[in-house]
């Protein structure tokens, strides 16, 4: 029992992380039907900004954390700027080989920044250990549920309240008619691509206290997230969130009773599943176009 | 107000429309009408910037529009109700209208568009009982009415209509060109686009017939309704209003 809460601890503390992963390509799906494989290396520029702003520049938590998140979205908004926009006729596959291209690229950038060591950082607070039921929940784990809790909260607002959310929804709806509205609907992609990065950043953030960060923790960041988001429906921000979870606690669950080998697969063969049984994800309603 | 001269846009290497020059004045009614695929559609389009590349001059108010993106010339003061009416069928009939007001929210003009919520809510009485209900739900009557009422509540000095009574009821294309001369006589200055030629020409103070990419006959609407040419090419086939 207590060894089975620990595990679902855990599988909790990382399918958050996975949800936020999973909300930035979700969100920007929703709004341009894009998939971008750059999502991971947001993920890690989020994860070692945090740790150079936090432990190098030694400036305090929030502000290093606001500025990681500031340097993923401006790196989204340029990848929009300088390569996805650039191209002039734009067939969902070339623009999704070209995050492909761009994810390649953040990688060396992070390589020639930070180099090829690994980077620690410690929790967001230095709390001891919460003990419960006699399984251990580390308070990082706790900050990751809050916050992530936070960035679903806020983007609910966000498309709900706010103008520019309202107007991004109708620019997901059709962009032709959001056009005919006057919503300026290339900064509306702008926009969504620094969001998305944005969200991929808040990932990094999360999730460097868990475990050591380098340049090349994207790719199965990435692929984990893009599992989630599938799994729970792209386009679905509540899908997910619940992808990102159902993801985490299985491996966790893979892990502690079978093997920790099968961590990785369990993602897989969890989306296979899915995919096969219910093609749209858990709670998508969308379907997805095979182009 | 507005004033197109030697208009040309082509698809690829197929021109659509090849060199038309046509003037609308404050306060007109004019109606350009014309068979399928005369380039009615395009010469809007290229209006309202949804067309990247044309030569010759579009002029609103004396202000040349080339190279303007669609959301510039909607703050410029033209709102266009396009072919196919193209709402947001999942949002609510009001989370429409207030979209159309999108570039008056920006100017933070919120009372007056409260104030035109409910004036074009008066306007089309039955979106009013249908304003929770989402877009797509509408019967065709009911989305033209919204698409015209999205467009109005961008407070245009010019109103686009492209083929508004398409598909409708005769009774329901005399309530929009009602609707129409209603609008006009608030003052607002409208290009209706229509295959129905009688009954746009039978609103309008002008018309303008549009036959494969150029203007071939102008002038009055009372003298093109008498006009044989006309008459027998675009009234005979047209359903009677
Ligand atoms: N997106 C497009 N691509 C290529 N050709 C087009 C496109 N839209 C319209 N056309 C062509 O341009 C011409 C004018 O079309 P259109 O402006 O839609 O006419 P109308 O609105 O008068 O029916 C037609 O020959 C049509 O086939
Ligand atoms: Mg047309």
């Amino acid at each position: 029992m207590q060894e089975f809460l620990q595990y679902i601890f855990s599988g909790i503390t990382n399918g958050a992380v996975y949800a936020v992963i999973a909300l930035g390509f979700s969100m920007l799906y929703g709004s341009t039907g894009l998939i971008n494989f750059a999502q991971g290396e947001f993920v890690m520029i989020g994860a070692l900004s945090l740790i150079s702003l936090w432990k190098g520049v030694n400036l305090p938590l929030p502000l290093a954390f606001a500025g990681a998140v500031a340097i993923t979205a401006i790196a989204g908004a340029m990848l929009e700027r300088f390569a996805i926009r650039s191209v002039k006729k734009p067939h969902p596959i070339v623009l999704v080989i070209i995050t492909v291209g761009a994810s390649i690229l953040l990688r060396g950038v992070g390589m020639l920044v930070w180099g090829k060591d690994s980077h620690g950082s410690p929790s967001f607070s230095d709390h001891a250990p919460y003990d419960i039921l006699g399984a251990t929940l580390l308070p990082q784990s706790l900050w990751i549920l809050v916050l992530t809790l936070g960035v679903v909260l806020g983007l609910h607002i966000f498309h709900k309240r706010f103008l520019t959310g309202r107007a991004m929804l109708a620019c997901a709806i059709s962009t032709k008619a959001a056009g005919i509205v006057g919503i300026p609907t290339e900064k509306m992609v702008l926009l969504a691509f620094s969001m998305s990065a944005a969200m991929g950043g808040i990932g990094g953030v999360l999730i460097a206290p868990l475990s050591m960060s380098s340049f090349d923790m994207g790719m199965n960041l990435g692929l984990k997230g893009f599992c989630a988001a599938m799994i729970g429906g792209l386009g679905s921000s509540w899908g997910a969130v619940v992808g990102g979870l159902l993801l985490g606690v299985l491996e966790a669950l893979g892990v502690g009773f079978l093997s920790s080998g099968l961590k990785d697969a369990a993602a897989f063969v969890l989306l296979l599943l899915i995919l096969y049984f219910r093609p749209s994800g858990l709670l998508g309603t969308a379907s997805v176009q095979r182009f | 107000m507005l004033r197109v001269r030697d208009l040309k846009c082509r698809y690829g290497t197929v021109p659509a429309i090849n060199g038309i020059s046509l003037e609308i004045n404050a306060g007109e009614l004019v109606a350009l009408v014309g068979a399928n695929g005369a380039g009615k559609s395009t010469l809007l389009q290229a209006v309202c910037g949804f067309v990247p590349d044309w030569e010759g001059d579009i002029a609103f108010e004396k202000e040349s529009l080339y190279s303007l993106r669609p959301a510039q010339i909607v703050r410029k003061g033209i709102s266009l109700v396009p072919e196919g009416r193209l709402l947001f069928p999942p949002l609510s009939v009001k989370e429409n209208l207030e979209l159309g007001a999108y570039v008056r929210y920006r100017r933070r003009e919120h009372k007056e568009v409260a104030e035109d919520l409910e004036t074009v809510l008066d306007l089309f009485p039955i979106l009013k009982q249908r304003a929770k209900q989402p877009a797509g739900t509408l019967s065709g009557g009911e989305q033209q009415m919204l698409a015209i009422g999205r467009a109005l509540m961008a407070r245009p000095r010019l109103l686009l209509l492209d083929e508004p009574c398409m598909g409708l009821a005769p009774l329901l294309v005399l309530v929009i060109l009602e609707t129409l001369a209603q609008l006009r006589a608030r003052g607002i200055t409208i290009l209706l686009v229509e295959q129905n030629a009688r009954a746009a020409l039978g609103a309008a103070d002008r018309g303008y017939v549009i036959e494969n990419g150029t203007i071939a006959i102008e002038g009055p609407a009372r003298d093109l309704l008498l006009n044989k040419s006309v008459t027998q090419a675009y009234l005979g086939k047209e359903c009677r209003v």
